[in-house]
């Protein structure tokens, strides 16, 4: 004890349970406050139910404590098939009284008042259930449905605020869910009852895409993330997207790998991209961006390392095709099995679901290069927050596996190529910006290395030719001190 | 089991008797006033509307808690009706004798029920 007060006051915080779950822990700082109750509230289908059950898995699993999941709303059946689907089985864990489940079915019209009562029948079982596996977690989900169930309004309140003082006496980390009220945080207001610890949870629909959110609105005695957070459920659970706090301790790889295209890896220190780098490759429609991602992934092949190309434009069909007139023949590497394409339209499934299935392909697969194209067509799909928090999550996956990562955006305005890169440029490391230059009645197409981490890059604007033979970048000539390009190159007997 | 068939009528008339033999269980916690009411209330109760065709069983949750969970016991006192079927259950001490005769289908709730 006197060691401790020794600390500075500012870094001390309450003790803490973590969750396991992917991102939450970063945003509370560590978890849960240990030994007190949490309250998690927002509407149906929100995830208050699987974020209470990942809490009590990985609780027993990771962190050696039992947990009980008190249910008020679905059957040990349905929990247990519920959870099964996301691949959360409770019941090895309930067979090693790891875990407890219990339901606590509450019928109205079974029940008939007939006198003064209390609710020590729920206090005796769940303290058998705590005591029969010694628990360190519970959670009560959602304990408002006793409201349907009791009428009597003041008994429920007055029971439930011993409830939770109970739970405290207790030492158990406990999570209480509750529906979200009209006009408070829940429909019964237990917000007043449990003020250690507030998280909200909101599945809105934003121009027809589902998007899930987290946000701490609460936690006594320690910071937290104050900002909203996206968040998704797939196969392996929940997974959090802090916005703000991107990991930064993925190790570095000095190696390097061709863009490809000769004239480009020159221009890139005369080596290409890092290893386990991301490079974003911005420019208006038509620009090339998809024949330089096409170069990349077939410059894999040829090392003979796989590449996994998401295409959210083009089928994988119109690619090869495509690609083919400029002289870039994708069709014997995805005979192979080197390249594999996966084309979706953005809209098909939410931002989650995409973020899902991106995630999914990449672990399975474990591509050593990975080509997204293009990244903005997502925008579509969520709003720019969602997708940087996507983007985020995602490089950061692959720089930790030291997947080379490619995604191409396509900008509005040739001109501010920064604007329309929804501030995702900061998360890359290379960035290329191709542009359209209209001069003398004609178009041609530019190329220039905006940043280039680590290396030493060029920083001059070059033409960029796409020819049936493939990729050229000419230096630009300036006469009299004006650019000439197109043309204007050739009147001046330059070669192109 | 046993001794509780032993305590219910002769097999040939145990058919007809069945239909309206109450198997009552009381769940309380500990000896508390409260309890001590509930289980004043239902004797009473027993005595005046269904003589000689009840049995009581008093459980007392702290003694066994472990019976809490099967008859989904939740507040306390509760009367849990085990026969005749449906089950139902009596949540509180039992102070209101019409509210629980209700309970107890021994007053009509909307129809007439045999």
């Amino acid at each position: 004890m006197a060691k401790t007060a020794t600390r500075p006051a500012l870094v001390r915080s309450v003790p803490k349970s973590p969750t396991g779950i992917q991102g939450l822990d970063e945003i509370t700082g560590g978890g849960l406050p240990r030994g007190r109750p949490t309250l998690v509230c927002g509407g149906p289908g929100c995830g208050k139910t699987i974020l209470g059950m990942e809490f009590l898995i990985n609780g027993a699993r990771e962190f050696g404590e039992p947990g009980v999941f008190l249910s008020f709303e679905e059957s040990i059946e349905d929990l247990t098939v519920n959870f099964t689907s996301l691949g959360l089985d409770p019941r090895p864990l309930a067979a090693r009284k790891k875990l407890a489940l219990d339901y606590v079915r509450i019928e109205p019209n079974e029940i008939q008042e007939t006198g003064s009562y209390d609710l020590d029948g729920l206090f005796i079982r769940l303290e058998h259930a705590i005591d029969s596996i010694g628990a360190k977690r519970v959670v009560l989900d959602t304990i408002e449905t006793l409201f349907s169930g009791l009428s009597d309004t003041r008994v429920l309140r007055a029971e439930l605020r011993r409830l939770f003082n109970w739970l405290r006496a207790k030492g158990v980390t406990a999570i209480v869910t509750g529906e979200r009220g009209e006009s408070g945080m829940t429909r019964h207001g237990l917000e007043e009852y449990i003020t250690d610890c507030v998280i909200l949870l909101d599945h809105r629909v934003v121009e027809q895409n589902a998007t899930r959110r987290l946000r701490v609105v609460k936690y006594r005695g320690s910071t937290h993330g104050a900002n909203e957070s996206p968040f998704f459920i797939d196969e392996s659970g929940l997974s959090v997207l802090p916005i703000a706090s991107l990991g930064l301790q993925h190790k570095v790889s000095p190696g390097r790998l061709s863009t490809g295209v000769p004239d480009l890896d020159e221009m890139l220190g005369k080596k290409g991209y890092f290893r386990g780098s991301s490079v974003l490759i911005s420019g208006s429609a038509g620009t090339g961006k998809t024949s330089l991602a096409g170069y990349f992934a077939e410059a894999a092949c040829r090392r003979r390392e796989s590449a996994l190309y998401f295409a959210f434009e083009e089928s994988a069909a119109q690619i090869v095709r495509n690609l083919r007139s400029i002289g870039l023949d994708l069709e014997p590497c995805l005979r192979k099995g080197l390249l594999q394409i996966h084309a979706a339209r953005p809209t098909n499934s939410g931002l989650e679901g995409h973020l899902s299935a991106m995630h999914r392909l990449i672990e399975e697969k474990k591509p050593r290069v990975v080509v997204v194209d293009p990244i903005s067509n997502l925008i579509s799909v969520g709003t720019s927050l969602e997708v940087k928090a996507m983007l985020a999550r995602l490089i950061d996956f692959m720089k930790v596996k030291e997947m080379t990562a490619l995604f191409t955006s396509l900008t509005i305005d040739d001109g501010h190529p920064e604007g329309t890169d929804i501030g995702i440029s900061s998360f890359m490391d290379t960035w290329l910006v191709l542009r359209n230059i209209e001069v003398n009645g004609e178009r041609t197409r530019s190329l220039d290395v905006v940043k280039s981490r680590g290396m030493a890059h060029s920083n001059q604007v070059r033409e960029f030719l796409l020819t049936n033979k493939g990729v050229q970048l000419l230096d630009v000539v300036r006469h009299e001190g004006h650019v000439l390009i197109g043309s204007a190159r050739a009147a001046h007997g330059e070669p192109r | 089991m046993s001794a509780k068939s032993v305590r219910r009528s002769p097999k040939t008339r145990r058919t007809k008797q069945a239909a309206d033999f109450f198997d009552l269980r009381l769940y309380v916690a500990g000896q508390t006033a409260r309890s001590l009411t509930a289980i004043a209330n239902l004797q009473r109760i027993c005595e005046q509307h269904l003589e000689g065709r009840y049995r009581i069983e008093v459980i007392d949750l702290l003694e066994r808690p472990q019976l809490a969970r099967g008859d989904q016991i939740l507040a306390l006192p509760t009367l849990v009706r085990k026969l005749p079927e449906p089950i139902r259950r009596l949540v509180g001490d039992l102070s209101d004798t019409e509210r629980a005769l209700v309970g107890l289908d021994l007053r009509p709730r909307s129809s007439v029920k045999s």
